[in-house]
């Protein structure tokens, strides 16, 4: 009796310390991603704004609507163009990077582990400025580079086919400072005795690292792995400072399709719609890639 | 930061009384102390600050402007303030290109200032929304503003279902400015004014520039050079009431494809606005002859452009399909509007007058270029000497506005986005039309269902 007793004021204090957390997480996140979802299955815009009842529930005709057009699809495929371009591309520059400057022999380590960061902490608007020189048509370095060495300039963020891959590189290099500083944590904790002990026994470089190396890096892998795919497909604010989803939509992706839909259109019915399209192309992803990567490491 | 309205002084009153209570509270119980003293030393000032809104009974009126006219518009708040003791402007300067988003968040989160400037193509979307609030009884018993004196074109763009909802503050319309020099290269003294001619004049450029220059520069992502060029064809760009699209149509059809024409043959570089690094120094290299541009330009252009290429450069009306009787231009540009949620409506709307009398609009175009809307403002020495705004003055002559419904921005953001297809990716132009008409169709479905709806309460 009396231990049931102190199980039960267990239990409310248990839940009673959750509170303050649940109930921010209730109102902050399940809250509005319950209105969202109801606001999918509405045409709530600019009318309904001005009056309630100028809106219509419409099922699921805001998800037909999206299948139907064309831009969805066009959003859809260059947001899984940037995700799995960018996203292994990070992950490789990041290991790289991490074992360039975790090398022995490296000098310089702060300096360069620093350099290569500094990227990820700088405000995106400021280095896609600089990045728009960069890439500029006639006056930029990269085409200065290109026709020095004999090559045809090209135009980066003014061509349908090289806006995408001119973002990416962006991405990348600015992105791929803070997930070298995890890859770096995760070989710092990786006993030096292995590679000693690897080493007597003859192990050149390239086995030590297969070896050794990497399934010591599990962890960390699937980590940035999961992490890097989830932010690459929430793709937003390159393309909308570089490039506003041009040219020729080739840089638009779906959360800045959602954002004109409903930021710029007001049409928060469809964005709504979108948004809960992308969140279930996130989820099957990342469940996906869990499994995957479970078995790897 | 001094507070706006009583009604919310007042409960910064209270908030500060029950501060001191618990202030009172600190020091009578365990919690005296240090902290407590600290807490009082806090509130001092945010009690000062809250001194002035119940002392002098001042009126601030909030006024967003957006781009180049917020920052200008500063420059004329302190005339208006010496002649209206007690009324205080505070201009909130709002960039262009995120004004569209704030002004609806702002009506939405009920923030919206009192008077804001507002493009006109914005308007029926506003009002849409019963935002703005209807100036009729106000313009009646007013001495400054009245519709006669504003260019008919214009006001016209400021009404709604036969209500008025802005003062046109100033206007916007697109001319053509050009290099006379490359054109009387090219064996045209005078500027062409009918489409044929104006073509033939482009082949005769491009002949004499060569393969690296072009005649006309019609940036692939701005929607007002198609727009103008259907309207000049005749087409109404929305039909039946703005029920449906009208791009497929032949009218439309035959201007996209004269506007098609110019890059398929290589009369215009297939160049976006970002594609060209500067315009200013573009024009001055001779990279295109034609420019279709607004008055903003004429400034800068002035500014930009080396003294010895100032006699070379000049502006004309646009040429139409059948000479200079068809060759219309938009009805831009921006008004100055009430906003309903406001509370100091007749302060506000003071300053709208105030910025409506003709020598004010006479400074403000001194300051930003922006052309007046008024008639009288226009007989100023000032504009009339300047040859290069004569074209506009010819041009406001000839304006008309896009249809007047809240979805035109977008329709127009797709019309560019179907005719680039065409343009850059070799679409053909009626399977573009008919795909933009399907998709603006789909757009206008809630404003048909809308005006059926209405139509079907207003029977009996």
């Amino acid at each position: 009796m009396k231990a049931v007793t102190i199980e039960r004021q267990v239990a409310r204090a248990g839940w009673l310390f959750l509170a303050p957390a649940l109930i921010l997480i209730g109102l902050f996140f399940f809250l509005p991603a319950a209105a969202a979802l109801v606001l999918s299955i509405t045409d709530f815009d600019i009318y309904a704004l001005a009056d309630i009842d100028n809106a219509r529930v419409v099922g699921i005709s805001n998800y037909a609507r999206a299948i139907d057009h064309p831009l969805f699809w066009t959003a859809l495929k260059n947001t899984f163009y940037f995700a799995l371009g960018c996203g292994p591309l990070t992950v490789l520059v990041a290991l790289i990077a991490a074992l360039l400057v975790n090398a022995p022999l490296t000098r310089f380590r702060t300096f360069f582990r620093t350099a290569y960061f500094i990227p990820f902490v700088t405000t995106l608007v400021a280095v896609a400025i600089v990045w728009r020189y960069l890439y500029h048509a006639e006056y930029g370095l990269l085409n200065y580079a290109l026709t020095t060495v004999g090559l045809d300039p090209v135009n980066w963020l003014g061509d349908p086919t090289w806006a995408m891959p001119a973002i990416i590189l962006m991405a990348v290099w600015k992105n791929f400072g803070y997930y070298m500083l995890i890859f770096i944590a995760g070989l710092q904790a990786i006993p030096r005795e292995l590679y000693e002990a690897a080493e007597l026994d003859g192990a050149s470089a390239w086995k030590r690292f297969i070896h050794v190396t990497v399934p010591h890096l599990g962890p960390s892998l699937v980590f940035v792995g999961v992490v890097v795919m989830i932010g690459y497909f929430q793709l937003f604010a390159e393309p909308y400072v570089m490039t506003q989803g041009g040219p020729l939509r080739s840089t638009t992706s779906l959360v800045l399709l959602m954002y004109e839909e409903g930021f710029r259109w007001w049409r928060m019915g469809f964005a709504a719609a979108i948004a809960f399209v992308l969140f279930v192309i996130i989820l099957i992803w990342t469940l996906i890639q869990r499994r995957l990567e479970a078995r790897l490491a | 930061m001094c507070l706006r309205e009583e009604g919310l002084a007042r409960v910064e009153q209270i908030r500060v009384i029950r501060g001191f209570r618990v202030i009172r509270q600190f020091n009578s119980g365990r919690w005296r102390g240090r902290f407590g003293q600290w807490a009082l030393v806090g509130l001092i000032p945010l009690s000062a600050a809250c001194g002035n809104a119940d002392g002098a009974r001042e009126v601030e009126i909030r006024f967003w402007a957006m781009g180049a006219e917020g920052e200008q518009v500063a420059k004329l708040v302190p005339q208006f303030e010496r002649e209206n003791p007690g009324i205080r402007v505070r201009v909130q300067q709002i960039p262009w290109t995120a004004a569209h988003e704030k002004l609806l968040t702002a009506h939405v989160g009920k923030s919206t200032p009192d008077v804001a400037q507002l493009g006109n193509t914005w308007i029926p979307e506003f009002e849409a929304l019963g935002a703005l609030r209807a100036l009729g009884t106000l313009i009646e018993t007013s001495s400054v503003i009245d519709q006669e004196s504003f260019f008919p074109g214009i006001w016209a763009t400021n009404v709604v279902d036969d209500t008025v909802y802005g003062i046109p503050w100033y206007v916007d319309t697109r001319v053509l400015f050009y290099r006379k020099d490359l054109l009387a290269q090219a064996g045209w003294r005078e500027m062409p004014t009918t489409w044929a001619d104006w073509r033939r004049a482009m082949e005769d450029i491009k002949r004499t520039v060569g393969k690296d220059r072009w005649a006309i520069f019609l940036p692939t992502n701005e929607w007002a050079q198609p727009a103008i060029l259907g309207m000049q064809a005749g087409s109404p760009i929305l039909k039946d009431g703005g029920r449906w699209g009208a791009f497929s149509d032949p009218e439309f059809m035959r201007a996209l494809e004269f506007y098609l024409g110019l890059y398929r043959d290589g009369l215009a570089p297939v160049y976006g606005n970002t594609d060209v690094a500067n315009l200013f120094q573009e024009f001055e290299r001779g990279l295109f002859v034609f420019y279709i541009t607004g008055p903003w330009n004429i400034g800068e252009f002035g500014r930009r452009l080396p003294d010895e290429l100032q006699d070379d450069w000049a502006t004309a009306p646009l040429p139409g399909p059948t000479g200079p009787a068809s060759g219309l231009s938009t009805a831009g540009g921006s008004s100055l509007v009430l906003f309903r949620e406001s509370e100091h409506p007749d302060e506000a709307w003071k300053f709208i007058e105030f910025m409506s009398r003709p020598e004010i609009q006479v400074r403000f175009y001194q300051l930003t270029g922006d052309l007046p809307p008024r008639l009288e403002a226009w007989e100023d020495t000032v504009l009339s000497r300047n040859d290069k705004a004569r074209a506009f003055r010819e041009q406001l002559d000839r304006v008309q506005p896009v249809p007047l419904v809240p979805e035109i921005e977008l329709i127009m953001a797709k019309l560019i986005e179907y005719a680039e297809q065409s343009i850059r990716g070799g679409v053909p132009p009626a399977d573009a039309m008919r795909r933009l008409d399907a998709e603006v169709n789909t757009i206008l479905e809630k404003r048909r269902w809308m005006l059926e709806r209405r139509i079907a309460r207003a029977a009996p």
